[in-house]
Parts: structure tokens; sequence; C-alpha cells
């Protein structure tokens, strides 16, 4: 660091300082300017759902194309939602989205638990294959996993989406836990175990409060997940009063057939997406706290 | 990152661990309570893990349509996949496409991105929640917003070159470029590899930063042998997740280009699913998630081995 300052008061350097400013601002410019173009490249795709889902059918075939439609043809929304079960597609993804969240929320807390705050012999290496199945495709589950629900009876209903979810399965979820809870000193669970506190009362009492932003993550991912998920309900359902949102999108798409009615079909899309936008902005900031601290801080 | 680092020191431990010694019963208990918080995931593990694969094993070795009970072919299923299907072969092809240019080319757009982030700026947050927000579209409202946004004759790319009098782009209507567009709709949705590059770069430290600066490093030697050795561990992650969760490859392929046209977005999963619940060969599907696997673990293995040679772990000396 003496080093550095020495350097910086040369006058030589000074000099080069002074002449800067008008390099800098030139710098400093451009580089909002490549941001901008950068940051609209990345929002294009969506500013251009959303321009759609609010245009009449002849501002949709212009070219080159408009992006404010005028007039601005709000009514899309009711009309393509009102085509399709929209409200009961959502009703059935928040039914099994939300069993998901509390599944993997309650089941992973209580194993990353096990992994990072109480020593027990052969731990690391149970670690070890829990990690390992995070590498296991899908794929390979598949059909097993498919026979088994039929079998027990199970297809058509949303227990293949949720139960799993309740018996911690997905390793990321407790590896990003089990990180975060390796961050909270040991010496508070000490204290309380001196106290005569179990530890599924250390648990409670001590580490949940202090890992909200870790548990918002796993929330969140979950949820992103489950309203994301496609080919688990593509397997499991087939009876389009259950249909979630991801199959029920597909179910628009087939009436609106392409090139026909973009404007419905983007407002069907923007609607899909809106709820996981809306969702983000509320928990953005423990989130992105959440993300940084547990994948990485370990 | 902690991945590596934490199986390093897991490792260690479990040399000190003496299977031959005798237990206290303080250790015990402590086994107890350890086993008993992590049993939702040892019956979760057993049931819907250990049990599935075992099972697709044995399913890959037979005959089995569903109807009529599964009958032992041997390694028929992977012979034929190997020797007889072509459609296989071009699938193979197609996904190690996938994963060897669009994982590489997601990476690095990530950590640029996450780069320009984490200079001083206005608005940060803001553009940092734009570069995020693609990732939180589901994939089905991806695929009709991009089948939309490559729409030949009306998108919004193709409106423009038309305006101007170019020759239209043809996207996901052709062979050449379909996997290249579907690889671009990965490019934009980095948001989840962005967060994770961001916190990596943050904790550059500054020490270094300027001890490079001081020895005449310019800003891209500064950012090539200092930023980037940093953040070989998060490097190693999201090339690790990326990398698997692209071989499994699903639902855009499958809405958008439905494996077409002429099979050249056919990826595994496509052809997998296709198999199983189209044809209702499932010991048939069931040899090509074993083959997916196995392709799987060895990208894996391929990543860790050389990982030693080009991760920098700056906790490794404790």
């Amino acid at each position: 660091m003496q080093q550095a300052e020495s350097i910086a008061s040369r006058p030589i350097q000074h000099t080069s300082l002074k002449q800067r400013p008008l390099l800098k601002i030139a710098q400093r410019a451009l580089f909002y300017v490549m941001m901008v173009v950068l940051a609209l490249i990345f929002a294009g795709p969506l500013l251009w759902m959303l321009s759609t889902s609010f245009k009449t059918d002849p501002q949709v075939y212009t070219v080159p194309p408009t992006w404010f439609p005028n007039p601005f043809r709000l009514v899309n929304y009711p009309e393509a939602l009102s085509s399709r079960p929209f409200g009961v597609y959502t009703y059935n993804t928040l039914r099994y989205a939300l069993g998901a969240v509390a599944g993997a929320l309650i089941s992973n807390t209580l194993v990353a638990y096990g992994f990072a705050r109480i020593r027990w012999p052969g731990r690391d290496i149970f670690f070890i294959i829990c990690l390992s199945t995070m590498m296991i495709p899908f794929q390979v589950r598949m059909i097993p996993l498919y026979l088994t629900f039929k079998n027990l009876g199970w297809l058509n209903t949303y227990l293949p989406l949720i139960v799993p979810t309740f018996l911690g399965v997905n390793a990321y979820y407790t590896f990003l836990l089990r990180q975060f809870f390796l961050t909270i000193p040991s010496e508070l669970s000490d204290a309380a175990r001196v106290d005569g506190c179990t530890e599924l009362g250390i648990l409670i009492r001590i580490i949940l409060p202090l890992a909200k932003p870790a548990l918002a993550v796993i929330g969140l991912l979950q949820f992103m997940f489950a309203w994301d998920n496609y080919i688990g309900p593509l397997i499991y359902l087939n009876n389009e009063s259950l249909y979630p949102i991801a199959l029920g999108l597909q179910q628009f798409r087939t009436m609106f057939q392409e090139e026909l009615m973009w404007p419905y079909m983007m407002a069907a899309s923007t609607a899909t997406v809106a709820p996981v936008i809306i969702l983000y902005f509320f928990v953005q900031r423990t989130f992105v706290e959440g993300i940084s601290i547990t994948g990485l801080k370990g | 990152m902690a991945g590596g680092c934490m199986i390093k020191t897991a490792g260690h431990r479990m040399r000190t661990i003496n299977m031959s010694q005798r237990w206290t019963p303080a250790q015990i208990r402590s086994l107890l309570k350890g086993l008993a918080f992590i049993s939702p995931w040892i019956v979760g593990f057993g049931g819907f893990v250990l049990y599935p694969i075992a099972a697709s094993a044995y399913f890959s070795l037979t005959r089995y349509d569903v109807l009529r009970p599964a009958r032992f072919i041997g390694l028929e299923n992977y012979v034929e996949l190997f020797t007889k299907d072509e459609t296989f072969r071009t699938v193979i092809g197609n996904t190690v496409y996938l994963v060897v240019i669009g994982v590489p080319a997601g990476l690095v757009v990530a950590f640029l991105l996450a780069s320009l982030l984490n200079r001083e700026m206005q608005f940060r947050p803001l553009f940092r929640t734009i570069f995020f927000l693609p990732v939180l579209v589901p994939a089905v409202a991806s695929a009709e917003v991009w089948r939309w946004v490559y729409n030949t004759n009306y998108g919004v790319i193709n409106s423009f070159i038309k305006s101007w009098g170019l020759a239209v782009i043809p996207f996901i209507s052709s062979v050449e470029l379909a996997k290249p567009s579907l690889i671009l709709i990965h490019v934009w949705a980095q948001g989840t590899a962005i967060i994770i590059f961001l916190a990596a770069l943050q904790d550059v430290p500054r020490s270094l930063m300027d001890a490079a600066e001081v020895d005449g490093a310019n800003p891209l030697q500064r950012f090539w042998h200092v930023t980037i050795p940093i953040c070989t561990p998060a490097i190693l992650f999201v090339m690790l997740t990326g990398m698997i969760g692209m071989f499994q490859y699903f639902t855009l392929g499958w809405l958008l280009t439905q494996g077409g046209p002429n099979e050249s977005t056919e990826f595994f999963s496509l052809y997998l699913y296709r198999n199983a619940f189209q044809f209702f060969k499932m010991g048939y599907a069931s040899a090509q998630a074993w083959i997916l696997f196995i392709i799987i673990l060895a990208f894996t293995l391929l990543i860790f081995r050389s990982s030693a040679r080009w991760v920098y772990y700056a906790g490794e000396s404790n």
C-alpha cells in the first residue's frame, strides 16, 4: 500500500491524472452507452412480448415493427385469458407449488442441519453421497418413478410433484443451506446446548431466525422450479382440469395457432411470467444476498 | 469454491474416522442424532434415487412396453443403440454440440456481464435486475416469446432486417441455425451464473489488484491474471452445474423445435422421452438414460480432474 501511495504521489503521475478528466468522462460515457445497449438487448425479448400483448392484429404485421402500440389494446388480456381456464391453471400450479415449497423448506432444513451443525461419525461420507446425487440426470429416475407412481395410483394427482420434496431429494438445496448454516458461529449452539436446549430447539430458535435469507432463496428457487416444471406435469398429469400453468400455456398455443393471434399468445405468456417476476421483486434483496452468501462464502 | 474445498476437507476427515475403534456412548448418541436429522433424505434417497436407479439399470436390460411384463434381453438395447439406431448417433452429436458450445458461451457471457456489473456505476441494481430477469421467465413462456422473436416474417429481428431490405434469418426453421438459436436463448438466461460470479468478483482482494497495478499490469492483464484466477472456483461450479443441466435439456427443445428441422435439435432427453412415453419402449429408453448418466459422469470426472490444474483455491493452505 505504501509503495502504491508513493508512486501515486510522484509528479509525473500527477500531470497524467490532470490530463485525464476529459478522457475519463468520455470513457465513462462510452461505458454507460454500452451498458444501456446491453440492457436493451437483454430486456428486448420481454419488451417485445409486452409490446405485442397490447397490439391490435394489424399492428403486429407492420414492418419495421412498432414498440409502442397505438391504440393500446388492454382488452387483449381478459379476452385471451378467458378463452381457456387460466385461473384454474394458476390455482393448480399454486396448489402443488406451495406444497413443494413447504416440503423443500422443512426437509432440506432438517437434513442440512444434520450435515452442518451436528458432529457425528460417517457424516461426511453421507454428505458426499448426498452431493453426488446432483450428477444423476432426472432421465435415469424418470421411468421407474413414473411406473412406481402409476402403481401407487398417484398419476393424475399432485403427489408425485410434492411428496419427493418432503424427503429432501434436492441435494442442491441441502448444499446451499448447509453452506449457510456453517457460517453461523458454533458458540451460539454450544451456549444453547449448555442451557439444555435440544438440537431441534437450537434449529428452530437459533438457526432458523438467522437463516432467513437462505430460506428465502430455497423457497424462491423451489417455487420457480414448480412454476417452470414442464416435464413432471407432462408425465404425471393428463387430465386438463389438473393442468398447471406450464401445460396450460400450451393449450393456449394450440388454440391461438401460430401467426394468427400473437397478441393473445403474448398476453397469456406475460400472465405466465408476471407472477414469478412480481414475487422476485418482493424478495429480491434477500434473494441476491442469500445466493451470494450460500453460493460462495461457505 | 466451496464445492471443491469442502470435498477436500471432507476427505481429510474421512481418514481420521477409524472404523475399528470402539464408539463411546456420546458418539453413538451423536450418530443417532445426525441420522435422525437426515432421515428424510435417507428415505428419499432410498425411494426416489437409489431404487429408481437400480430399477432403471434392470429395465435397460429388458424389453418393456408397460402392458406386458418386462422381458430380459441382456445387452440388446445397448447393442441396438450403438449399432443400428442412426437417430441415436445424431442425438448424441446434437447434445454434445449443445453442451460443448452452449455451456462455455453462457459462462463467458455471464462472466463478462458480471464483470461489467462489478464496476462502480449509477443504477447498478437496475442493470443487475435486467440481466437477471430472463432466468425467471418460465421455459414454457420463454419458448413462446422466442418463437415470436424468431418469427421469420414479423419477429422483431427479421422485421427490422426486412425493412432494411436484407435477407431474413430463418433461425429455428433452418438446420444450420436451429441449435445456435437455442444456444442464444440459453446465453440470454444466465441470471443465476451472473449473481454467483458477481459474488465471486466482490471477493477479489483489493490489495491484490493494487499490487498488480503497481507492478505495471494493465486492466486487461489484471483481469486475466488476477480476477479470473480468483474466480476459478466459481467458474468450476457454474461449469459443472451448467454441464449437468445442459445434458438434460428438454423443455425449450420440445416446445420450440420439437427436435426439428430434420432432427437437428433432437437432443438426448427429447429422444428418450419419445421412446419412453410415445413409443412405450421403456427398456430401450432406460438404456439411453444409463448412457446419458455415464456420459455425465465422464464429463464430471473430466472437469474435476482438469480442475486441479486451473482452479485456484485461496484458502488452500488452511
